[in-house]
């Protein structure tokens, strides 16, 4: 019955091709908005997935990583003594304005770690070495902001808090889920640019012994370090994630934008797979009198929406990976990893075999004396 | 051979039931062509669903070959007409997406015969109805006695036993009608099949061995092809 199910689609060009834009708009929609929030995810705590931290530590009650409050170093000496604990390293994550050459202020966010700690520096660094990071007034800045910040080239500079920022390095991809985005710099540099007393940090990132039980460590941090919260750096990033995504509604938004676009592609495509239905029922009827059982019936509906499917999905996919291509320059990546393609393609043989479901309750009721009525 | 007794057709209940057949009784034997024939609306189709399992009996026997088929499931039934029957309509009724040879194909298909058996017998059937001519057109590129022969191929595919024809040349010109039942005749005299034909047609009645007369559900006259000589 294949060949039923593909003469009857192609019969009726237009309205396959209804169809096929239905299924593609319904399908890019959810790839973008999916996209969307999978760079969510990743942009809105990707400071902590790659700090190379085992543990953080920080002021009681903190609502996410980029609310840090000021900790006393003292701390550190507390920690430095639990067992199983390698290394505590002091980083500073906080909001300062950066002023442009041109005059005009944008607020960044000062990220300043402990140099050749290996933990907190920046990832993904395409100009410039951690050692240049060195000197006094060096920073380094995603390519992505380099713009926005007014920076043109290597050695430019701008100012923070009445200081020199003298870009000494780039990275790529490094995205900020807020509009500020992240300076890297030496942790000293960036008590100068936070204004941070010089015993005074945000975050103590710890760094563990190899097969050391993180949960034993903390639980043992948290009896002497009275005067902060311990985190895993997964429980970090969780925390960071969950309230940029879902407390600001950002996510929520982009998830709802998924599902109205799944639902709206549904319906387009029940319409059309019913009304080819009703148009073809005489047919239906013809094969049901021929003596056809009725999942013969089902299977050309079935093979109709699935063909339809794979068609449009293909077309939707080179559009999707167009668009998330084109959104890696821009601040807000639409993420299309593969297995989110191949979840894609199923939702698209769900949705349209799932809308065709109509069409087979009423095939299935047909009447094959109606074959007898001129 | 086919068997009828006490056939009866009804649709709704109580005061407004109207009977489409009242009490039929009827044989139809191995090899002929019978036509059945009577007004608009006096049961004719409504018998011919029913010995083609399509419709199903208020009550009554239908028996073909020794088999009961009246009280059957429903569920029992496309099998039956599968294996039993091939159906020949007034409209016609060819899948327009489909070409001539398709469209026969598609009879032999759903009949478990494999694809490349079935465009070989497809072909077949068409060159025996004239078609061997027209096996990729589409049925809005034939004439209508093109079609109702595409629809007689289809009929036969598969070698049923029992043809059912409802007015296969209402819609037809009279020479497309008479070319139509020329081949009709034909091809089921050559392999011995029942022939049921519903029609209007005066013109067709020479082809039949014996014509059943309806009116208002019941069976009012038999005329066999001597004694209408």
């Amino acid at each position: 019955m294949s060949m039923l199910a593909w003469k009857n689609l192609f019969h009726d060009r237009v309205r396959l091709a209804v169809t096929l834009v239905g299924i593609v708009f319904s399908l890019v929609l959810i790839v973008v908005q999916f996209g969307l929030f999978l760079g969510f995810l990743d942009t809105s705590s990707n400071i902590v997935a790659y700090s190379g931290a085992d543990l953080w530590t920080a002021a009681p009650g903190i609502p996410h990583v980029n609310g840090g409050t000021p900790l006393n170093e003292s701390l550190r000496w507390k920690a430095l003594q639990v067992p199983g604990v390698r290394k505590v390293t002091k980083f500073a994550l906080t909001f300062v304005n950066w002023k442009l050459p041109a005059g005009s202020t944008e607020s960044v966010q000062i990220a300043g770690y402990e140099l050749g700690s290996g933990m907190g520096g920046p990832w993904n660094v395409v100009r410039g070495t951690e050692s240049d990071l060195a000197a006094e007034d060096s920073v380094f800045i995603d390519e992505l902001y380099a713009a926005k910040l007014g920076i043109r080239a290597l050695g430019d500079s701008a100012e923070v808090t009445g200081r020199r920022a003298r870009v000494s390095g780039f990275t790529h991809g490094i995205r900020s889920f807020t509009t500020a985005p992240y300076i890297f710099t030496s942790f000293k540099n960036a008590q100068n640019y936070a204004r941070l007393a010089e015993d005074q940090t945000v975050y103590f990132l710890i760094r563990l012994d190899p097969g050391v039980n993180p949960e034993v460590v903390r639980s043992q941090l948290r009896q002497r370090l009275l005067n902060a919260d311990i985190y895993t750096n997964e429980e970090m990033r969780r925390k960071t994630m969950f309230y940029w995504v879902f407390q600001t509604g950002a996510g929520v938004t982009t998830l709802m934008g998924a599902i109205l676009s799944l639902i709206v592609g549904a319906v387009v495509v029940a319409q059309t797979i019913y009304s080819a239905t009703i148009d073809h029922i005489r047919e239906f009827g013809t094969l049901k009198a021929m003596g056809a059982a009725n999942w013969v019936i089902y299977q050309v509906i079935l093979l109709q929406a699935a063909i339809s499917a794979v068609m449009g999905y293909s077309v939707a996919i080179v559009v999707g990976e167009f668009v998330s291509h084109s959104s890696q320059t821009g601040n807000a990546p639409i993420n299309l990893p593969p297995w989110m393609a191949a979840a894609t393609f199923c939702l698209a043989l769900t949705m349209c075999m799932g809308a065709s479901v109509l069409s087979i309750r009423k095939a299935t009721q047909i009447d094959p004396a109606m074959v007898f009525r001129g | 051979m086919i068997q009828v007794r006490n056939l009866e057709k009804r649709y709704g209940t109580g005061s407004t039931v109207v009977h489409a057949l009242r009490g039929v009784d009827l044989d139809v034997f191995p090899g002929e062509i019978l036509m059945l024939m009577g007004p608009s609306g006096s049961g004719k189709t409504t018998l011919l669903s029913m010995l083609g399992c399509i419709l199903q009996a208020s009550s009554g026997s239908i028996n073909i070959d020794g088999r009961e088929i009246a009280g059957l499931p429903e569920s029992r039934l496309p099998a039956l007409r599968l294996s039993h029957f091939g159906f020949i309509f007034q409209g016609f009724n060819l899948f327009p997406a489909l070409s001539a040879r398709e469209n026969v194909e598609i009879g032999l298909r759903l009949k478990g015969i494999g694809a490349g058996k079935a465009r070989r017998q497809a072909t077949d059937l068409l060159d025996r109805v004239g078609l061997g001519d027209k096996l990729d057109k589409i049925p809005a590129d034939l004439s209508g006695g093109q079609k109702q022969r595409v629809a007689i191929a289809r009929a036969l595919a598969g070698d049923p036993p029992i043809i059912l024809a409802d007015e296969p040349t209402a819609a037809l010109d009279s020479h497309s009608g008479t070319a139509v039942m020329e081949i009709l005749a034909s091809l089921a005299r050559k392999k011995d099949r029942t022939v049921v034909i519903v029609t209007h047609d005066n013109r067709v009645l020479h082809y039949a061995d014996r014509t059943v007369h309806i009116a208002d559900g019941l069976i009012v006259d038999h005329t066999s092809q001597e004694q209408a000589a």
